[in-house]
């Protein structure tokens, strides 16, 4: 929920300004730290949490319905590949949970288009798409059609129940 | 202020506005049929995080399994049939559900984790290995760096990607008419004045959360289901294009957990939570019957949904809890008691939250509500228009030749009826129950066809103006000078007789549609004569919209999303109006045609605002079905 950024941990950097999808992340001209600027345009993604390297923003719930006293921290490592989570309820209880973000190291596993050979005109003028049709169902059938599936397409109300 | 640069980016083949789900699908695929074309991405934030998916997501909701013998595509199509009360594109469906996998078995290998089913994982045979499902449809996904991993496909295959452009208006050609001819907008970091050209322009923006008022008031605005940035771009730039659009009465209202918003999606599916109401009676069943007499047997057909796998419509079950609601008997209770006694369950319904929507989390530990001990709150929400989810709002586009009946086919695939106009995502209309995945697929389709565009000379001998990129330029920084000089008559605040800001526009729009158009407080209700007193509201509103105040370039960016809203409801207006039933009961009611009339209303509803006049000319475009042949 609305995130807000403390004073003695940010240092300014801006990694929460380059990546807030609602631009709502801002650098305090007098102080020289990040602050939300609008929380009410803030969809509490935790963009901006995540990608603090100084552990430095946090969430306070909406105070037009969330009491205080609560918390929910987030550590995401790229390079282990996990998310860890630790939600603190107003009454003290905690629950931690971890995740896997990815199973691949970053940026090694998308080719580059442009060093590979061009697609036939054959595969310019069908309705196959890139790597079609072998990544559908990963073997060697074809892509669907009316013909292949028997469909037609017809007017009328009556054939909304049709199956 | 210092002075505004203007940045030309020249000869652009592929020019992708609004890199979500639908526009990285697009630049991705672009490469691959274009690989000496220029494709550049135009996006209002960082791709890295933007558009519906940047919080993450938990599941994907639209994946086929054909490989693993699950589903045929024709069976999406008549799910998605059935859920919208027929009123679907059915090429677009069908076309969409065939390549959805192949977009899925890809995100996989870059390193988005799928749960596999571990009934599933060592079995023998065709369902070996298959991917855990959560329903007929969803699958469940490990999707907290789902947006990372897509844009990173994206990056790699474009020429530049600008982020932080708040693309204002397209560009159109001033030799031949109705011809797109790229875009224009500003940076919102440094306000300078863009603009692209391009052959080909394919909008994946986003459609609109924000335009009803919401439930929540303050700080809580941003709480909304769809992202508070998804300001309804991808129809304020079109429709201001000239391109019909289809279906923008389809409005949806979702039940979700109170106040987060959180999604119900796993908690129905998978962990088999269900409803009940204040007093822990089951309450849905009992409005069927009122419900069957409003849209017949044909749409809902309760015994027939108990036998097979056909659903009972969103629309319809929303419909009962708003009926409960009204009758005195909320709140309506999701029942997790029961579940989250079984610890796995326990553990995917906190992270269902914490992958997709952290604030209901955030709700919970607020509020000591462990679902463990307590059946949490479900309501309804305020309306959105969208057209990825269980609507399908946006443009009215071609279909693939192979598929596509005459009155939905003009030559280029997902082609709006403006040449050289490609959407994706949100923007197609008439495709619902795409999803992430199926915007992305819609994306390449979308992509390979502006290739072929391109390659047939299509977008040869386009003409920009000096005076077009001067006007827009004028037109786009207004707001800030009439603050500027505005400012100055007042000694101090934000009331002014000359200018209005961002936020109390905004505020007006979402009252003139929640009072006008069927939002919450007025439990989704509507008729001829709100309508058209709402519609001269929205019309006395744009005159004031020429005086939007913006104190600074971050502002000037909610001016312009604001415009783009109020675009969007006013051709939602216009839509409502002309569908003269009650459609989809549940997302909004006409008061004065309270039954569903497939008589007449058997049809998509397709408008056309005229770029010059601001006229709108409705009609009605046949509506097909897939039939298996005898």
């Amino acid at each position: 929920m609305p995130t807000f950024v403390y004073m003695t941990r940010c240092d300014g950097c801006g990694h929460c300004v380059d990546i807030c999808p609602s631009d709502i992340m801002h650098i305090d001209e007098k102080y020289r730290r990040a602050y939300n600027i609008e929380p009410n345009m803030c969809w509490e993604c935790y963009s901006c949490v995540k990608a603090c390297p100084h552990q430095a923003i946090d969430v306070r719930g909406y105070a037009d319905f969330a009491p205080l006293g609560h918390s929910v921290r987030t550590i995401r490592d790229e390079e282990k590949g996990t998310i860890a989570w630790r939600v603190k309820f107003r009454d003290g209880r905690v629950k931690n949970f971890l995740s896997p973000i990815t199973t691949q190291p970053w940026g090694t596993k998308i080719p580059d288009f442009r060093d590979e050979a061009e697609p036939s005109d054959e595969m310019r003028n069908s309705e196959l798409l890139s790597f079609e049709p072998k990544y559908i169902r990963m073997d060697d059938g074809g892509l669907h059609t009316l013909e292949s599936n028997k469909l037609s397409l017809k007017l009328g109300a009556q054939y909304h129940e049709s199956h | 202020m210092k002075a505004i640069k203007t940045i030309v980016e020249d000869n652009i083949d592929i020019l992708v506005v609004g890199a979500g789900l639908g526009g990285t699908g697009a630049a991705y695929e672009a490469r691959y049929w274009g690989r000496n074309k220029k494709i550049v991405i135009a996006e209002k934030a960082n791709i890295n995080r933007s558009g519906a998916v940047a919080q993450g997501l938990y599941a994907i909701n639209c994946y086929m399994g054909t490989r693993f013998g699950e589903n045929n595509p024709e069976d999406h199509v008549r799910y998605a049939r059935i859920d919208l009360m027929g009123m679907v594109r059915e090429d677009l469906l069908f076309d969409m559900a065939r390549h959805v996998d192949s977009a899925v078995h890809k995100f996989e290998e870059w390193g988005l984790p799928l749960m596999k089913d571990p009934k599933r994982e060592n079995a023998e045979g065709l369902a070996k290995g298959a991917y855990m499902r959560e329903g007929k449809w969803q699958i469940m996904i490990h999707g907290e760096s789902y947006k990372p991993i897509v844009a990173e496909a994206a990056t790699k295959q474009a020429d530049k990607v600008y982020n932080r452009i708040m693309v204002t208006h397209l560009l159109m050609d001033d030799a031949q008419d109705n011809r797109v001819a790229g875009c224009v907008g500003f940076n919102v970091r440094t306000g300078n004045y863009h603009v692209f050209k391009s052959k080909t322009t394919i909008v994946g923006a986003g459609g609109a959360s924000n335009i009803f008022k919401p439930r929540s008031v303050g700080e809580g605005a941003g709480r909304v289901w769809y992202a508070p940035w998804s300001s309804g771009s991808a129809y304020g730039l079109m429709i201001e294009a000239g391109a019909q659009m289809t279906q923008m009465e389809n409005r949806i209202v979702l039940a979700r957990f109170k106040d987060g918003y959180g999604p119900v999606g796993a908690y129905f599916l998978h962990l088999h939570t269900y409803t009940q109401n204040g007093y822990g009676e089951e309450y849905e069943s009992k409005w069927f019957p009122q419900l069957e007499e409003m849209v017949g047997k044909r749409y809902l057909d309760v015994a027939a949904s108990h036998v097979s796998a056909r659903p009972i419509p969103t629309c319809l079950r929303t419909s009962a809890i708003i009926s409960e609601m009204n009758a005195g008997r909320g709140p309506i209770h999701m029942v997790t008691m029961e579940a989250f006694q079984d610890p796995h369950l326990e553990e995917v319904g906190w992270e269902n939250f914490l992958g997709m929507t952290v604030g209901q989390a955030v709700l919970w530990a607020a509020t000591d509500i462990d679902p463990k001990y307590i059946n949490p709150e479900l309501t309804t929400s305020e309306p959105y228009v969208m057209g990825s989810h269980a609507t399908g709002c946006g443009a009215w586009c071609s279909g693939p030749e192979d598929l596509s009946p005459e009155e939905y086919f003009w030559g280029y695939n997902r082609m709006t009826s403006v040449e050289g106009l490609f959407g994706a995502g949100d923007a197609v209309g008439g495709t619902p129950h795409a999803f992430s995945s199926g915007s992305f697929t819609e994306g390449r389709l979308a992509a390979k066809a502006a290739c072929k565009y391109i390659d047939d000379g299509k977008g040869e001998g386009i003409v920009v103006s000096d005076k077009q990129i001067a006007d827009r330029k004028e037109q786009i920084f207004r707001p800030l000078e009439t603050y500027r000089v505005g400012r100055n008559e007042i000694t101090a605040g934000t009331v002014s007789p000359s200018y209005i800001l961002p936020m109390p526009g905004l505020q007006r729009l979402q009252k003139i549609m929640d009072e006008y158009c069927g939002g919450v407080t007025v439990s989704y209700m509507t008729n001829d004569k709100l309508l058209n007193m709402g519609m001269q509201k929205m019309s006395i509103m744009e005159e004031d919209l020429e005086k939007l105040g913006a104190e600074d370039i971050h502002q000037l960016m909610r001016a312009w999303e604001l415009k783009h809203r109020h675009r969007t409801s006013e051709c939602v207006f216009q839509h409502t109006f002309f569908r003269k039933e009650t459609r989809w009961p549940g997302y909004y009611y006409r008061g004065d045609a309270m039954k569903l009339d497939d008589e007449n209303w058997h049809v998509l509803t397709v408008s056309h605002r005229d770029r010059d006049t601001g006229e709108y000319t409705m009609s009605k475009a046949p509506c097909y079905h897939l039939v298996n042949d005898e």
